[in-house]
């Protein structure tokens, strides 16, 4: 059994330093940032090996954050996990900061793709996958997907090429806040009945919690089933943690202002005590 | 001066021009309160579709649309409509010249803190480059309204590039707008400054600073990229020294298209204002014009430093 309590501390505090940042820089999306917390807590803390003072060991598992309008949140992370001072945080967003709008591999050690244009980032996790292959190396590779993202057809493009060269080191985990931004997925662009239709192209589905660490670590880390990648459908709340923000779509790019930003962290403190 | 982003005139432009003709339609991608499409789509919902994130199939389906009789408006970012669904904008839309607008919100550096995935500086020279396709690029509301309406009257493929920054209102209301006619907005003999796009008010300020350091500069509105106004042009070129500004990158636009024309048909010296070879990034716009050397300043320096 895993120390829960831990993690819960740890998504409470990188859910405060998401609402700052972005309060900060005056611009930016929280509720797709607060979404993914639980999720990247328990992927960093718990499963993905990684060396924050050697960010680029040939040996690490690999994180593409598709949906990389959430990178605050995954910013908080790596800066708290060491692979920057926490002090970078403050700068998002603005002129010559280490941390971009959206994640740039190129400037910011931990990020491993580039990301920003929805549908790009799976490809590119499949690259990295096939990469594993061909070179017999045993990391794995961990993919976060919107679901609005969903609807691009270059998602579905690099879904079939996983199951056809059956990457079992690729974990795609979908984060089902089931809003976008003009409005929730079902009035936007329906994306029908999802488990049924990852099963159907035939991936080691699983559907969980994806606020609950204990769930979403046994998805994450359950034995592999050989030559079939995972797909895990996280059910999630957009805005998670903050009373006002979730599941409002209008949340989805709004930097809240001074008097927000006090409700917001008064309400995280009050979800980890 | 009132300040109004060239989006937000064309979002108004459009739920006007849509009591009147019938046939057009709107199509968005997850992002019409951004585009403006949603005063539009709020106005005649049988008449708009959101076709979710999913720009290629945006040009498709309004490439098949246009088929029927109707006139598809297609909007989202510039980054994405030009460069994710470009080859669907050639083989479905250009190639058969379907009259499809494409109308493009969001161009430029001056996009401001998303960065450089969503700052398009390539767009103009991406839809220049395509036979059929009329690219228009608008000033300020004023021209940007005109625009939308000269768009739906026009029959054929259209590309219009709108930004995010409220920018000051340049023209009046009885502004005469055609597409492919460059405007001569001063008179100028020593040098000619040719601007698209929020730069034409950047070129109007330093034609004030280079009359302080005693150059009479002419400057020149071309709001059509293409077809692009060759005799306005010619005209600005009997100054001796031409200046392009644009917000765009430097290969393959406004600069790119001048020049084209000069060195056919008149060589004359010239300099380009725009992004040199380099992709954008996060910060507020004004930081970022200034970065990129795309003000007043870098435009006034340059026109002396041919005059040197
Ligand atoms: C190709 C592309 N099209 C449009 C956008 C603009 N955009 C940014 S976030 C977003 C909505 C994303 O919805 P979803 O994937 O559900 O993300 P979440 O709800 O987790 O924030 C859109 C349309 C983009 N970044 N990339
Ligand atoms: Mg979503």
């Amino acid at each position: 059994m895993m120390q829960v309590n831990e993690l819960q501390k740890i998504s409470a505090e990188v859910r405060s330093d998401v609402i700052k940042m972005i309060g900060k820089a005056g611009s930016g999306h929280p509720g797709g940032s607060l979404s993914i917390v639980d999720i990247l807590v328990t992927l960093y803390n718990k499963v993905m090996k990684v060396d924050p003072k050697n960010p680029n060991w040939e040996d690490r598992d690999r994180l593409v954050l598709s949906k990389g309008h959430g990178c605050p949140a995954l910013y908080s992370i790596l800066a708290r996990k060491g692979f920057f001072d926490v002090e970078q945080l403050w700068s998002l967003r603005k002129l010559g900061s280490m941390l971009q709008g959206h994640p740039d591999m190129r400037k910011t050690p931990g990020i491993d793709v580039s990301v920003g244009s929805l549908g790009q980032g799976l490809s590119v996790a499949v690259g990295l996958a096939l990469g594993a292959k061909l070179k017999n190396k045993k990391y794995r590779v961990f993919a976060i997907i919107g679901d609005g993202e969903m609807q691009e057809g270059q998602i579905w493009e690099a879904l079939m090429s996983s199951i056809h060269y059956k990457l079992d080191n690729l974990t795609i985990i979908l984060d089902y806040n089931k809003l976008q931004i003009d409005g929730p997925n079902e009035e936007v662009m329906s994306l029908g009945n999802i488990r049924e239709r990852m099963q159907a192209f035939g991936f080691d589905v699983h559907e969980i919690d994806g606020h609950n660490h204990e769930e979403i670590y046994n998805a994450l880390s359950a034995p592999v089933i050989a030559q079939k990648p995972r797909f895990i459908i996280a059910h999630t709340v957009k805005g998670k943690g903050v009373s006002f923000m979730e599941n409002q779509v209008g949340w989805h790019g709004k930097a809240p202002n001074a008097q927000e930003i006090e409700k917001a962290l008064a309400d995280i403190g009050g979800t980890t005590i | 001066m009132t300040k109004i982003a060239t989006r937000e005139a064309y979002g108004e432009a459009l739920a006007e021009i849509g009591a009147d003709i019938k046939d057009i339609v709107v199509l968005d991608a997850d992002l019409s309160g951004s585009t403006k499409t949603a005063v539009f789509a709020k106005k005649f919902p049988e008449r708009f579709f959101n076709i979710g994130i999913a720009e290629q199939d945006l040009m498709g389906t309004a490439a098949g649309l246009a088929t029927c009789g109707k006139i598809p408006f297609a909007s989202t970012f510039a980054v994405f409509a030009t460069g994710r669904a470009f080859e669907q904008i050639r083989n479905s839309i250009c190639y058969p010249n379907l009259n499809v607008k494409i109308a493009a919100t969001h161009a430029g550096l001056t996009v401001g803190e998303d960065g450089a995935t969503h700052q398009s500086i390539e767009d103009l020279a991406l839809m220049r480059a395509l036979p059929n396709m009329t690219v228009i690029s608008p000033a300020d509301a004023v021209e940007a309204k005109k625009a939308v309406k000269a768009a739906a009257l026009h029959e054929g493929p259209v590309y219009l590039r709108f930004g995010r920054m409220a920018v000051e209102t340049i023209f009046d209301e009885d502004y005469e707008f055609k597409i492919g006619k460059g405007k001569i907005l001063r008179e100028g003999k020593d040098v000619a400054i040719v601007a698209t796009g929020i730069m034409v008010g950047e070129a109007l300020k330093a034609a004030h600073i280079l009359e302080k350091d005693g150059l009479n500069a002419m400057v020149v509105n071309i709001h059509t990229i293409k077809p692009i106004d060759e005799e306005v042009i010619l005209q600005a070129a009997e100054c001796g020294a031409i200046v392009t500004a644009e917000e765009h990158t430097i290969i393959g636009g406004l600069g790119s298209a001048v020049a084209e024309v000069l060195a056919e048909k008149k060589p004359t010296p010239m300099r380009r204002i725009g992004v040199r070879d380099k992709f954008g990034q996060s910060g507020k716009p004004d930081e970022l014009l200034k970065l990129y050397n795309l003000t007043a300043e870098d435009i006034a320096s340059a026109a002396k430093e041919m005059k040197r």
